[in-house]
């Protein structure tokens, strides 16, 4: 006798635990099995494309913090950049080592909070993450005494940033470094070889190095499935030539090598600061920029690698103080389209975890 | 090798055949004495637990409601009880409103065999163990029922699991257990802990205990068991439509199924109520609380398996190791009844070393991808 079995659809989010903001997936299920998954976004659309096109280019600057809220220095770098670019505003040494420094910070709280979350999505239940949030608390600390913020930082300006650092901020950040890596020890030590993370991770939602091309993913997804494409080195923009450092890459595309790429870049992060603070010069922290900023007519796109891979705005000026386009390339929104192929054929379980390996922030999703 | 012999707990043979005293008197004390047994000592738990877990989180744990926090459950059960009463619209509502009961029941039922000291307990069944596992799994019932009931395809899923992995753990529980009553000749709880009066059972048969407290983790739903209400992947489980002091209901089962599987732990391995120094009452309340602590610790500090990587553990790693634990055992005891005592634990920690080492490495816990 054979029992006569039908497929159900199951609604996770957009609101669920796991979906890291309000994301929606509609899974197709076959039992546990996934037959088909739907990815739902916009939920948290707010227009921030289209607000953007009706302010002024300085008005602009916090909606960048808005975007990925785990790592609101990189957007805001990448936005500065690109108005920089456009209007062809020197920048200060002292200012782009200081945006190097942020920058790289801003990494090692993203990794974190991505590394806490994938364990959380695991099952381990609060631990992890909260171990994580013990060392990004002292970065947000960090980014407190430099801009007085600890999300929303606002700290870039176009041609540098917007104040120089106290007097007590390099001492603690050399005791921040120091003691880095022994934490980061510490999670290797208790995650890295955690028999329940391997069977549960290892080979689990592969993406091979085709697809993954294909896909146009960048960032920690990308460079696990084996492509060795990183744009601090591909298409170095800021000082980042003056500074050694890898590229960690993986070859197994699954979700513990995403994992796994991200304990290493905090690593190199650490790497890179140090090696900011020694060459850090001194001088002024910011050319000034005309107040009501128009930029030559034309268009610029200008690219970084933030923690979640290329983060890139496109800007169009029509010679008037507000940008006549402003388009965003959302690396997480583009890494999620891979998602499809990754889980058909994994249980429900999985389906979570893969999620969670791609590390997106909901904010630069929607936008 | 160590076989119950009666005459040599005159305490125990001292209480008459039957049941001891005035039936009903001793009927009702014991109901009342178990209830608040449990009601209190969930309480405490829920306490010590999320205290547990705070410090295992750098983080302290709930401190404001009472000295230490310690009347924080009290406000969470007084929150739960003055809650609005949902009932989903196209819920089952009968069956939603039975299956905490059904529930809860079955699971105070089982302190009924379980000895707080000697001789105190409210049915000294000679078929004690038996019971226990008959009665353990209708648990299972219960959670089914508010599964299915709730009308929701989380609360399903994981209601399915629930039965599935009472299906696939109940197995080598009871294989496990034989290990225990081999030894011991008797399938009395109060003999078992008798039986232990010279070595607990957790020396004598560690590969036993390790099977029986994996299953009971896997039969309560614990970490890394905890699939029913994994709240990453299917929010609450089959509670997810719940609320009110049903909610509560269904949490009082959870917590009383773990103290159920607590006590049975140091019943069977860790010697019961007998210790040196302080009263029994006591040291039977301190060897439950370590275990349960155990299970804290386990729950804050490791990840969830996967749905089949949890059924292969139960059949392709627990059950061969309760099965090769059983024979061994046996040998054991029909061959060998006059060895030394202590030739045996070290025989038997042996075995376990060589078998899970062994077992672990040839044993791998992935699934592959399934083309769909």
């Amino acid at each position: 006798m054979t029992l006569k079995t039908e497929h159900f659809a199951l609604n996770l989010g957009p609101v669920h635990p796991s979906t890291h903001g309000v994301f929606r997936l509609i899974a197709t299920l076959d039992g546990e099995v996934i037959v088909d998954i739907e990815p739902v976004v916009g939920y948290l659309h707010r227009g921030i494309e289209k607000l953007a096109e009706g302010r002024t280019y300085k008005e602009n600057i916090p909606f960048t913090d808005r975007l990925d809220y785990l790592a609101a220095m990189s957007n805001n770098l990448v936005y500065a950049m690109a108005v920089e670019k456009l209007a062809e505003i020197p920048v200060p040494e002292r200012a782009e080592y200081l945006r190097v420094i942020m920058a790289e910070l801003q990494r090692i709280a993203s990794h974190l909070v991505g590394i806490g979350a994938f364990i959380q999505d695991l099952g381990a239940f609060g631990t992890p993450i909260l171990y994580m949030w013990r060392e990004r608390e002292k970065i947000l600390d960090l980014f407190d005494m430099v801009c007085g913020q600890r999300l929303h930082y606002n700290y870039m300006r176009f041609g540098g940033v917007s104040h120089d650092i106290p007097d007590e901020f390099l001492p603690a950040l050399a005791k921040f470094v120091d003691r880095m890596p022994g934490f980061i020890d510490e999670y290797d030590q208790l995650l890295s070889e955690n028999e329940i993370v391997l069977v549960r991770s290892k080979g689990v939602g592969i993406l091979p190095k085709d697809l993954a091309i294909n896909a146009s993913t960048s960032g920690p997804v990308l460079r696990a499935s084996g492509v060795k494409w990183d744009i601090r080195r591909a298409d170095p923009y800021s000082i980042y030539n003056r500074f050694e450092f890898d590229i960690p890459i993986c070859t197994g595309g699954d979700s513990y090598d995403r994992y796994w790429i991200r304990m290493k870049e905090m690593r190199q992060s650490i790497r890179i600061i140090k090696q900011a603070m020694e060459q850090l010069p001194k001088g002024k922290v910011l050319n000034k920029a005309p107040l009501r900023l128009r930029p030559p007519a034309g268009e610029v796109y200008t690219r970084i690698e933030s923690p979640r891979g290329e983060l890139g705005f496109y800007l169009v000026s029509d010679n008037s103080e507000r940008p006549y386009r402003f388009h965003i390339r959302a690396p997480a929104l583009i890494n999620l389209t891979a998602l499809r192929q990754m889980l058909i054929g994994w249980k429900l379980a999985d389906a979570i975890i893969v999620f969670g390996s791609i590390d997106i922030v909901l904010g630069e999703v929607d936008r | 090798m160590i076989m119950f012999n009666p005459n040599s707990f005159g305490h125990l043979a001292a209480l008459p055949p039957d049941w001891p005293g005035n039936f009903w008197l001793h009927l009702m004390a014991f109901t009342v004495i178990i209830l608040a047994f449990v009601l209190i000592t969930a309480i405490i738990f829920i306490w010590l637990e999320r205290r547990g877990l705070g410090r295992l989180q750098i983080r302290l744990g709930p401190n404001r409601a009472g000295p230490f926090g310690l009347l924080q459950p009290l406000a969470d059960v007084l929150k739960l009880l003055i809650k609005e009463d949902t009932v989903p619209t196209k819920a089952d509502k009968l069956v939603f409103w039975l299956a905490p009961i059904v529930a809860l029941a079955p699971v105070l039922m089982l302190f009924a065999v379980i000895p707080f000291q000697s001789g105190a307990l409210l049915a000294d069944l000679n078929i004690g163990i038996l019971y226990v596992l008959a009665i353990s799994s209708l648990a299972s019932v219960g959670v089914f029922m508010a599964g299915w009931a709730s009308n929701n395809k989380y609360s399903l899923i994981g209601a399915m699991r629930d039965v599935a992995m009472l299906i696939s753990y109940e197995i080598p529980i009871v294989i496990s257990i034989v290990g225990v009553i081999l030894i011991t000749g008797s399938l009395s709880l109060t003999e078992i802990v008798g039986a232990q009066e010279s070595i607990p059972f957790i020396l004598l048969q560690p590969l036993g205990f390790l099977i029986f407290f994996l299953g009971s983790l896997a039969e309560s739903n614990r970490t890394p068991f905890d699939l029913v209400e994994a709240d990453s992947e299917i929010v609450a489980g089959y509670h997810i439509e719940y609320s009110g002091m049903k909610y509560g209901t269904l949490m009082l089962t959870e917590y009383a199924e773990i103290i159920a599987i607590s006590a049975l732990v140091t019943t069977l391995f860790l010697g019961g109520w007998q210790g040196p120094l302080l009263p029994p009452i006591l040291w039977f309340f301190i060897k439950v609380a370590a275990v349960f602590l155990l299970s804290v610790w386990i729950r804050g500090t490791i990840p969830r398996l996967r749905i089949d990587q949890v059924m292969a553990f139960a059949w392709k790693f627990l059950l061969p190791l309760a099965l090769i634990n059983l024979l061994v055992t046996s040998l054991q005891v029909v061959l060998w009844p006059e060895a030394s005592l202590w030739l045996i634990v070290f025989l038997n920690l042996t075995v376990m070393a060589i078998l899970i080492l062994s077992w672990s490495r040839f044993f791998r816990l992935g699934g592959e991808r399934i083309e769909v």
